[in-house]
């Protein structure tokens, strides 16, 4: 007694990568956040002067062919600072989102999960932390632990934590009345087991988009706090400080400015179009 | 069908709070207002009653989905209501429950295949080999085919999502399933084959159903014995043919006239039910049912009727001995012409069904041969 309509055509394994790959925004996405990832792992090796290498004789020259991306206020190569900025801008938005999503997902997940009391006392905190506008709470944190990169990444990921804690409660609530998980409970199974099959696969894809947009919002808060001596360390360059220094010599030196903020213009639009596509390609409902 | 009783309720309450204010008492809704009823083993029992009649909540009480506010579940010598969360788990092997809708009581994220092993898993059944078997078995036997283990819920249409829900009620091999309206969000002509499946899996299986419905004419086909709910009460609980033919209490007639019949012709007005239910949150005194009962009397708004036993019922009505109460004049002939062309179709399905049940099974035998 087979339906007829239920012999379906035989599928391919990998319907995930066929989805990214039929989506050209997804693919644009994943080309540009690989071409900075790339450049930024092989800085190394790639042939440019060092990034902190002065040249007194060039400062703040325009481009030419001696240094494609001009040079800066004290001579040193812009494209070399770009190429070697990338890794602390990226590290920084990669990892403060993850310290986010691994703290305030769990919690998060807790609250919604659990209600009464814990989440009586997780969504108060989260509130408190709410209260103070991200960027301050990240200059007090950082300002609080120490002038460094990885201090301005935990600060980051701190202050984006209270979204993450939101988001994952209010999805976790949203699941939990869905007829799929009673009907996990019905067949016996674990908390443990319920939150790791039934909620988190069906929480994932908004935490995913919120990932892609925060990590943008982490690249310039790292760029912010680099500013203000709170974040990469001079002379080590990164496109935030880079764009901060690039500030003061607008008229004179537009090009220190342009290539930082294109550059974290297309990080941020090359994650967006990653986080989308992403989103779509894991949705087992759209086909 | 034995006599043993196999799931027993007794002064079964669950209330809900409907509004809270910062300051004065809350708003109550008793949605399940002392409820005794046994279910025999090997029966299918059927629950009716109007939206709202608490027949859901009841059925989740039955399981325990949902905690009861007072009263106990009696299931193979043990409390179910008191039992700690480790023994119901494991309980759970026993006692399964089938879902309204098919297209929400599926985890999107995983495939058939995978949600009808995850009980297995869950209660430690068989190795991998084993349970991937018992898998096909099962996908075999609601008329998928192991292929379609690798798919996910939204590949399949309502009626193979719901079949993959009994599916997966029945992987750990339960005593008892409790479904919540099974069919009633399928279309007409897929219900047939769910309606089909259930009874021939009950016969095969050795189970015992507990079907909740407000479609008169599944249960009818369905059912051997049924109670009728009305605001959290039942009020009526008989075999299925009696209950149908000679209702006993005022609401069971009212139910069963309200049953479209196309003819000519005026309606009997002794049987209409006036005015809405009335709200839950303050049932009426007395008898609940006074305020829309064209039988009731002075001691009805007063005294409440408690469920007593009649020859081969239990009926909650002060005049239940005297009323005189029509119900459907027995068989076929009293059905309306939809449900008669239902039952046809009913028919037709499962007799087609019956010759490829027949190859199914020499199916399975070769593949016994084989391994």
């Amino acid at each position: 007694m087979t339906d007829a309509n239920a012999t379906l055509a035989p599928r391919t394994p990998s319907r995930f990568w066929r989805k990214m790959r039929a989506s050209k925004s997804a693919s644009l996405g994943a080309v540009i956040v690989a071409f900075f990832v790339f450049i930024a792992l092989a800085a190394p090796i790639l042939p440019v002067p060092g990034p902190t290498e002065t040249d007194w004789g060039a400062v703040r020259k325009a481009p030419s062919a001696a240094h494609l991306f001009g040079t800066d206020e004290i001579g040193r190569d812009v494209l070399s600072r770009m190429i070697w900025g990338a890794q602390a801008s990226l590290l920084a938005g990669v990892v403060s989102v993850l310290i986010a999503v691994a703290l305030g997902v769990p919690l998060g997940m807790l609250s919604g999960y659990l209600r009464g009391w814990t989440d009586a006392v997780i969504s108060r905190f989260t509130e408190a932390l709410l209260a103070a506008p991200f960027l301050i709470l990240a200059i007090a944190l950082a300002a609080f632990l120490g002038p460094s990169l990885s201090n301005a990444m935990i600060a980051i990921g701190l202050s984006a934590m209270p979204l993450f804690i939101r988001l994952a409660r209010a999805q976790t609530m949203s699941v939990m009345t869905e007829d799929y998980v009673e009907s996990a409970r019905a067949i016996g199974l674990g908390h443990f087991s319920l939150i790791r099959k039934y909620i988190l696969p069906n929480i994932f894809p908004p935490i995913l988009v919120q990932s892609t947009l925060t990590i943008a919002t982490a690249i310039i808060a790292e760029a912010s706090l680099s500013f203000l001596g709170l974040g990469q360390q001079p002379p080590a360059p990164s496109w935030g400080s880079m764009l901060n220094v690039a500030k003061n010599f607008l008229e004179q030196a537009h090009w220190m400015a342009m290539w930082p903020g294109i550059a974290i213009f297309l990080v941020v639009l090359g994650f967006n179009l990653l986080g989308d596509g992403l989103r779509d390609a894991l949705d087992p409902r759209d086909l | 069908m034995s006599g043993d009783i196999i799931l027993r309720a007794e002064g079964l309450k669950r209330s809900f709070v409907t509004r809270k204010p910062l300051f004065g008492p809350a708003t109550v809704v008793q949605a399940v207002d002392g409820v005794d009823l046994s279910i025999l083993k090997g029966e299918t029992f059927a629950i009716v009653g109007e939206s709202g009649c608490g027949k859901s909540t009841l059925a989740r009480l039955l399981v325990r989905l949902i905690d009861p506010s007072e009263g106990s579940v009696w299931y193979d010598g043990a409390d179910i209501a008191q039992l700690p969360p480790e023994a119901l788990r494991a309980l759970r092997s026993d006692l399964q429950f089938i879902f309204q809708d098919p297209f929400s009581s599926l985890n999107p994220q995983m495939t058939v295949g995978a949600l009808i092993e995850e009980p297995l898993i869950t209660h430690g059944i068989g190795d991998k080999d084993e349970r991937r078997a018992r898998v096909d078995d099962l996908l075999t036997r609601i008329g998928l085919t192991p292929a379609h283990a690798d798919r996910y819920p939204h590949e399949f249409s309502g009626g193979q999502r719901q079949r993959v829900g009994i599916a997966r009620a029945l992987a750990t091999g339960p005593k008892v399933i409790i479904g919540d309206e099974p069919v009633s969000a399928l279309d007409v002509s897929i219900q047939a084959q769910v309606v089909n499946i259930l009874e021939d899996l009950k016969e095969a299986f050795g189970l015992t159903l507990v079907v909740i419905a407000h479609d008169l004419a599944v249960i009818r086909h369905m059912a051997d014995r049924v109670a009728v709910m009305y605001l959290g009460e039942i009020v009526e609980v008989a075999p299925a043919e009696g209950l149908f033919t000679a209702p006993r209490h005022p609401y069971t007639e009212t139910l069963l006239a309200a049953i479209p019949i196309a003819r000519v012709g005026p309606r009997r007005a002794k049987a209409r039910i006036e005015g809405d239910l009335p709200n839950p949150t303050a049932p009426p005194p007395g008898c609940r049912f006074h305020t829309r009962c064209s039988h009731a009397q002075d001691r009805c708004k007063t005294e409440r009727p408690t469920l007593r036993d009649l020859t081969g019922r239990q009926v909650a009505c002060h005049f239940a001995e005297t009323l005189d109460l029509t119900g459907l004049t027995g068989g076929d002939a009293a059905r309306s012409p939809s449900a008669r062309a239902r039952f046809a179709l009913y028919r037709a399905a499962r007799a087609q069904e019956g010759g490829i049940t027949a190859s199914e099974k020499t199916d399975s035998s070769t593949k016994e041969t084989l391994s």
